[in-house]
C-alpha cells in the first residue's frame, strides 16, 4: 500500500517540479531521490510498517511476492534513472513529464502485483498502459515516434477490450456475481461455457500485453519507434510486472483448472520461442533485435505460467530480475550509440574497453550462459517443466532456441572485440560507467549465488 | 583440498594476468602459474592414498542440491595430469610466438585451464555444467581473436555447436535431478539412478548426453566444426583444443554417460559404436587427401577419438584401460604434432605439405623428434600408443556387449593402417626428399622447443615401455565404472 500511495503522490509532485524550476539537474535529482525513497517504503512495507491502514474490502491483497518483486521493480528503476535519466531529459521538452509518467506507470505496477479482484487488475494495467502510450510518443517531431504511439494505442485499447469482455464472462460465471479471485476459483466447479470463454479472452488479453506469440505483432515496431530510453523501460520492467500479474491470476483463480488450459499455453509458448529468436536473428538494426529478444524472453518466462509451481515462482522473480537487469544496461550502452546497426558496434572493445565489457556480460547473461543471472534464470524454468513431466518435448525445443539465441546476441559481441571499426560513440561520464559495473557485478553475484534472492521467497514467502 | 587448488591456481593467477601491464610479464607470468599448478597435480599423484586432500566438499546451493564438490580419483587424476603438463608444454613451445594484447592472451590461456580442471573433478552435474561451459568460453575468444583469416565463422560455429549439445545435457541433468531420491545433483545420487529409470527413458537421455559429448570429441556426423576451428584457431588454442578440450567428451562419457545410464548405453552402444567406426573411417580417407598440416592432424584426431570412444561401448575392462592410458597420450602425442607444426609454421610462413620438402638435411633434430611423436602416433610398440591401442583392440574383440566387435575390430585395424599411411606419407614429403628454395634455409630448432620436444619423446618411451604406473593409477575406478555399465535389470 505504501509504494502504490508513495508512486502516485510523487508523480504529482514532478509534475510540479517541472513548474517549479527549469533546472533539469533538480528535476533529475527530484526523480532519483523519489524512486530511492520509493524502494524504501516498499521495503518498510515488506518489513510491516504500513503508513496508512485503510479499509481496502479486500480489493488489494499485498503479499511477499508481489512486494518482493516491486522491491526488483523499483530498484531496477532507479538503476534505469541513474544510467538514462539524463537522456529522458534529451528526448523532448517536458522533462518533468516524462519522470512523472513513468511513476505513474509505477504505480500500476504496484497495483497489479497486488490485486485480489479482476477490476484491480483492470484498473493497474491501464495505469501502466495509459501514460505508455504517451511516452512511445514523446519525440513528437519524430514520425516512427508518432506511427508506434498510435499503433500501440489501437492494439492496447483493443486487448484491453478483450480483456473487459473476459471479465464480464468471468463475472456471470461465479455464483453470485463476483470479481473476487477466490470466488473465480471457486467456480471452476460448474466449468460453465461462460468460465471457459472467459478464461481464453483473459489468456489471449495478458498474453498480448507480454508480447507472446502469436499476439507480438505490436512489440518491434512500437519498440523501434519508442524513444530508446523509453523502450528500455517497457521491455524491462513494464513487461515484467505484467508477467507477475498475468502468474498471479492465473495462479491464483485459474490454478486449480491448470490441466485445462496448459496446453494453449505451451502452444503459446512454442510459437513465442521460436518466432522471437527466429525473427530477431535477421534483423539488422541492434534496436529492433532486442524487441524481437524481449518476445523470445517472454517464451521462457512462460514457462513459469505452464508449471505454476514453488520453482516457477521462485525462478520468474529471478528471471524478471535477470533479465531487466541485463536489457537495462544494453539499452543504455545502445542510448550512447550514434550507429544503431551491428555495424554500430565494430571496434567498441578496442576504443571503449570497459563499455564493451559490460555489454558482454550482459548479453552472456541474456545468452544464459553459466556463472550469469541468465543462466540460473533458464535453469529454473526448465527445472519447473522438467518437474511436471510433461513437457520434454517443449524443454527441448526451448533450448534449441537459446542456442540460436546465442546468434544474435553474439553477432554484437564479435562486432565489439574481433572486428575493426571506428565506433560512434556519444559521450560517457564516470558515473554512468560506474553503474554499468554495479550492473554487471550483481549479474555475475546473482549467476555464483542466486540463492541471496531465493532464500528472500523462501523466508518471507514459503 | 589438491583439486581445488588445481581449479583456483590457473584461475586467480588468469584474473590477475588481465592487469600485467606487458606482455612478456604475462607470458612469463602465465608459463610460472602452469609450472605451479603442475607441482601441485605431482603432489596430488604422490598422495594417493591420502583421500583427505583429494576431496573437496562446501555448500553452495543448498535449496537447490548443488554442493560444490570435487575430488581426485584415477580418471580425474589422469586428465588433470594431462592438463597441468599440457599449459607449460604449450607456452615453453610457443614461447617465441609473438600475440597482440598477450596479456590477454595468457589471462584467457589460464582461464581455459581452470574450467578444464573443474571439468575433470567435478563431482556434482550442476558444478560440472558450470565448469564444461567456463572451459568454453575463454577458448571461443581466444579463437576469435588471434585465429586466422576465417577465424569469425569457423569458431562460431564451433561455439554454437556445443553450445546447443550442452544445453541438451543441461536438459538431461535437470531430468536426472528431478529423478534423484534425495533432489541432489551429486555423482553417487546419479550413480544410484540406474535401476530406477525405465528402459525407454534412458534411451532418450542417452542422446541427450551422448550428443553433447559427441559434438566435443567430435564423433561423425557432429565433427564438422573441428578441422575448420583447428585450422584457424592460433596453435597454442589448437593444442588445447586436440590435446585436452577433446578428452572433455571422451570423460563425460565415462564418468557422466556410460555408469548413471547402464540400459541406454547398452541399448545404444551399437549405433553409437557404429557412429565412432565411420568417423573413423572417414576422417583417414579425407587425412590420407589433405596437404594443410593443420587440417591432416586435426582429422588423425578424429580418427582416434573414435576409436577411444569405440573402446568405451565395449564395456571390458581391458579396453576401459586402454581408453584411460590412450587419452592420456593422445594428448601427448598430438600436442608433440602441433609442436612440430607450429614450428614449421613459423619459420617458412606456409602449412602445405607440397610446398615443403628436404627438412632432415637442415633440421636433423627436428626430423628426430618428429619422427618419433609421428609413430607414436601411429601407435608404434615401444611408444605409449601401442599400449592404449593395443589394450583398446583387445577389448573391443573380447566385447559381450556387442555382437559386431569382430566387425568393429577389424574396421578399426583398417584405420591404424591408413594412420601409418597418411603420417610417413606426411613425413616423408616434409622432411626428405630435396629441398627446395623455402626449406633450403632453414634453421633447426631453438633450445627451448628441443626440450620440450625431448621431454615429450620421454615421455612417450618411457610409458611405451613401463605402462604399469598409469594402470595401476586407474585401476580401481575402471573397476567401478564397468561393473556398473554392466548394470542389467
Amino acid at each position: 500500500m505504501n509504494a502504490i500511495i508513495f508512486s502516485a503522490v510523487w508523480g504529482i509532485v514532478m509534475m510540479f517540479s517541472g513548474v517549479l524550476s527549469n533546472n533539469k539537474k533538480t528535476i533529475q535529482a527530484t526523480a532519483i531521490v523519489g524512486l530511492i525513497l520509493l524502494f524504501i517504503v516498499n521495503l518498510l512495507d515488506l518489513g510491516g510498517n504500513h503508513f496508512i491502514n485503510i479499509d481496502l474490502h479486500n480489493m488489494l491483497y499485498f503479499e511477499t511476492f508481489g512486494l518482493l518483486f516491486n522491491a526488483i521493480a523499483f530498484g531496477a528503476s532507479l538503476l534505469y534513472f541513474l544510467l538514462s535519466s539524463s537522456d529522458i531529459l534529451k528526448v523532448g521538452v517536458n522533462g518533468a513529464e516524462y519522470f512523472a509518467l513513468i511513476f505513474f506507470v509505477l504505480c500500476g505496477v504496484s497495483i497489479v502485483t497486488s490485486f485480489n479482484t479482476l477490476l484491480m487488475l483492470f484498473l493497474g494495467i491501464e495505469i501502466i498502459s495509459i501514460p505508455l502510450y504517451i511516452l512511445t510518443g514523446a519525440d513528437k517531431r519524430d514520425l516512427k515516434s508518432n506511427e508506434a504511439s498510435l499503433k500501440y494505442f489501437l492494439m492496447g485499447a483493443f486487448s484491453t477490450g478483450l480483456m473487459l469482455l473476459g471479465i464480464t464472462f468471468l463475472y456471470g460465471a461465479t455464483a453470485n456475481g463476483s470479481f473476487f479471485l477466490d470466488d473465480i476459483a471457486a467456480a471452476k466447479t460448474s466449468l460453465s461455457p461462460l468460465y471457459i470463454i472467459g478464461l481464453l479472452l483473459l489468456l489471449v488479453s495478458m498474453s498480448f500485453k507480454v508480447s507472446a506469440a502469436p499476439f507480438h505483432f505490436w512489440t518491434p515496431d512500437v519498440y523501434d519507434g519508442a524513444p530508446t530510453v523509453f523502450t528500455s523501460f517497457m521491455a524491462t520492467i513494464v513487461k515484467a510486472a505484467v508477467f507477475i500479474a498475468f502468474i498471479r491470476l492465473f495462479g491464483d483463480a485459474f490454478g486449480d483448472t491448470i490441466q485445462r488450459w496448459q496446453i494453449f499455453v505451451a502452444i503459446i509458448i512454442a510459437a513465442t520461442l521460436f518466432i522471437g529468436n527466429i525473427t530477431a536473428v535477421f534483423q539488422q538494426s541492434v534496436k529492433r533485435m532486442l524487441a524481437y529478444s524481449s518476445i523470445a524472453q517472454a517464451g521462457f518466462m512462460l514457462f513459469a505460467l505452464l508449471t505454476l509451481n514453488t520453482f516457477a515462482k521462485e525462478g520468474i522473480i529471478l528471471y524478471t530480475a535477470a533479465y531487466s537487469i541485463a536489457t537495462i544496461g544494453i539499452f543504455a550502452v545502445l542510448i550512447k550509440m550514434k550507429d544503431y546497426s551491428f555495424e554500430g558496434f565494430n571496434g567498441l572493445a578496442k576504443h571503449h574497453p570497459t563499455i564493451a565489457a559490460v555489454t558482454t556480460i550482459f548479453l552472456l547473461s541474456l545468452a544464459g550462459i553459466p556463472l550469469t543471472a541468465g543462466f540460473f534464470a533458464k535453469y529454473y524454468m526448465l527445472a519447473a517443466a522438467l518437474q511436471t513431466g510433461k513437457f520434454l518435448w517443449l524443454v527441448i525445443f526451448a533450448v534449441l532456441c537459446a542456442a540460436i539465441s546465442v546468434y544474435y546476441y553474439f553477432r554484437i559481441i564479435q562486432a565489439m572485440y574481433f572486428k575493426e571499426g571506428e565506433p560512434q560513440v556519444l559521450e560517457t561520464t564516470l558515473s554512468f560507467r560506474v553503474v554499468l559495473i554495479v550492473l554487471s557485478i550483481i549479474i555475475i553475484l546473482l549467476g555464483i549465488f542466486p540463492q541471496w534472492l531465493i532464500n528472500q521467497i523462501y523466508y518471507l514467502y514459503l | 583440498m589438491i583439486p581445488v587448488l588445481l581449479i583456483l591456481i590457473p584461475l586467480i593467477s588468469g584474473f590477475a594476468g588481465f592487469f600485467i601491464r606487458n606482455g612478456n610479464g604475462a607470458k612469463k607470468w602465465s608459463l610460472f602459474s602452469s609450472v605451479i599448478t603442475l607441482l601441485v597435480s605431482i603432489a596430488g599423484l604422490s598422495i594417493y592414498n591420502g583421500k583427505a586432500y583429494l576431496n573437496f566438499d562446501a555448500e553452495w546451493l543448498t535449496g537447490l542440491g548443488s554442493r560444490f564438490s570435487v575430488s581426485l580419483d584415477g580418471l580425474s587424476q589422469i586428465l588433470s595430469l594431462l592438463t597441468a603438463i599440457s599449459f607449460p608444454v604449450i607456452f615453453i613451445s610457443t614461447y617465441r610466438n609473438e600475440y597482440k594484447n598477450a596479456k590477454n592472451f595468457y589471462a584467457l590461456m589460464l582461464l581455459s585451464q581452470a574450467g578444464l580442471m573443474g571439468v575433470f573433478v567435478a563431482t556434482d552435474a550442476l558444478l560440472f555444467y558450470f565448469f564444461w561451459e567456463l572451459a568454453l568460453i575463454p577458448v571461443y575468444f581466444l579463437s576469435s581473436q588471434w585465429g586466422g583469416e576465417k577465424r569469425i565463422q569457423a569458431t562460431f560455429k564451433f561455439f554454437i555447436y556445443t553450445f546447443t549439445g550442452s544445453l541438451l545435457m543441461l536438459v538431461g541433468i535437470i531430468y536426472l535431478y528431478t529423478q534423484t531420491p534425495n533432489h541432489s545433483f551429486s555423482l553417487d545420487s546419479f550413480y544410484s539412478l540406474h535401476s530406477k529409470i525405465t528402459g525407454a527413458t534412458q534411451g532418450w537421455l542417452f542422446w541427450l548426453f551422448f550428443i553433447a559429448f559427441a559434438i566435443k570429441m567430435p564423433i561423425f556426423p557432429f565433427h564438422t566444426w573441428q578441422p575448420d576451428t583447428y585450422e584457424q584457431s592460433p596453435t597454442a588454442v589448437t593444442m588445447v583444443l586436440s590435446g585436452i578440450m577433446v578428452k572433455m567428451g571422451l570423460f563425460g562419457v565415462i564418468r557422466w554417460l556410460a555408469p548413471v545410464l547402464p540400459i541406454g548405453t547398452w541399448a545404444w552402444g551399437d549405433t553409437a559404436s557404429a557412429l565412432c567406426i565411420i568417423g573413423m573411417i572417414y576422417a583417414s580417407l579425407i587425412a590420407m587427401q589433405q596437404d594443410d598440416l593443420k587440417r591432416l592432424v586435426a582429422y588423425s584426431s578424429i580418427a582416434h577419438i573414435g576409436l577411444m570412444c569405440l573402446a568405451i561401448f565395449a564395456t571390458t575392462k581391458i579396453g576401459m584401460q586402454g581408453v584411460m592410458i590412450q587419452m592420456f597420450n593422445h594428448g601427448i602425442n598430438i600436442i608433440g604434432l602441433w609442436v612440430v607444426v607450429n614450428l614449421i609454421e613459423r619459420q617458412f610462413h606456409t602449412r602445405k605439405i607440397s610446398e615443403l620438402g628436404g627438412l632432415a638435411q637442415k633440421a636433423p633434430a627436428l626430423a628426430i623428434l618428429l619422427v618419433i611423436v609421428a609413430l607414436a602416433n601411429v601407435a608404434l610398440p615401444l611408444t605409449n600408443a601401442f599400449v592404449g591401442e593395443f589394450l583398446m583392440f583387445s577389448g573391443i574383440y573380447n566385447s559381450v556387449a556387442t555382437t559386431y566387435n569382430v566387425v568393429f575390430t577389424v574396421t578399426a585395424g583398417v584405420c591404424i593402417i591408413l594412420s601409418a599411411v597418411y603420417m610417413l606419407n606426411m613425413i616423408q614429403k616434409v622432411f626428405y626428399g630435396n629441398t627446395n628454395e623455402l626449406t633450403q634455409n632453414a634453421k633447426d630448432i631453438y633450445p627451448n622447443e628441443k626440450i620440450i620436444l625431448a621431454v615429450l619423446v620421454i615421455i612417450i618411451i618411457a610409458i611405451g615401455v613401463f605402462p604399469q604406473p598409469i594402470l595401476e593409477l586407474t585401476k580401481n575406478v575402471v573397476d567401478s565404472i564397468v561393473t556398473k555399465m554392466n548394470y542389467k535389470t
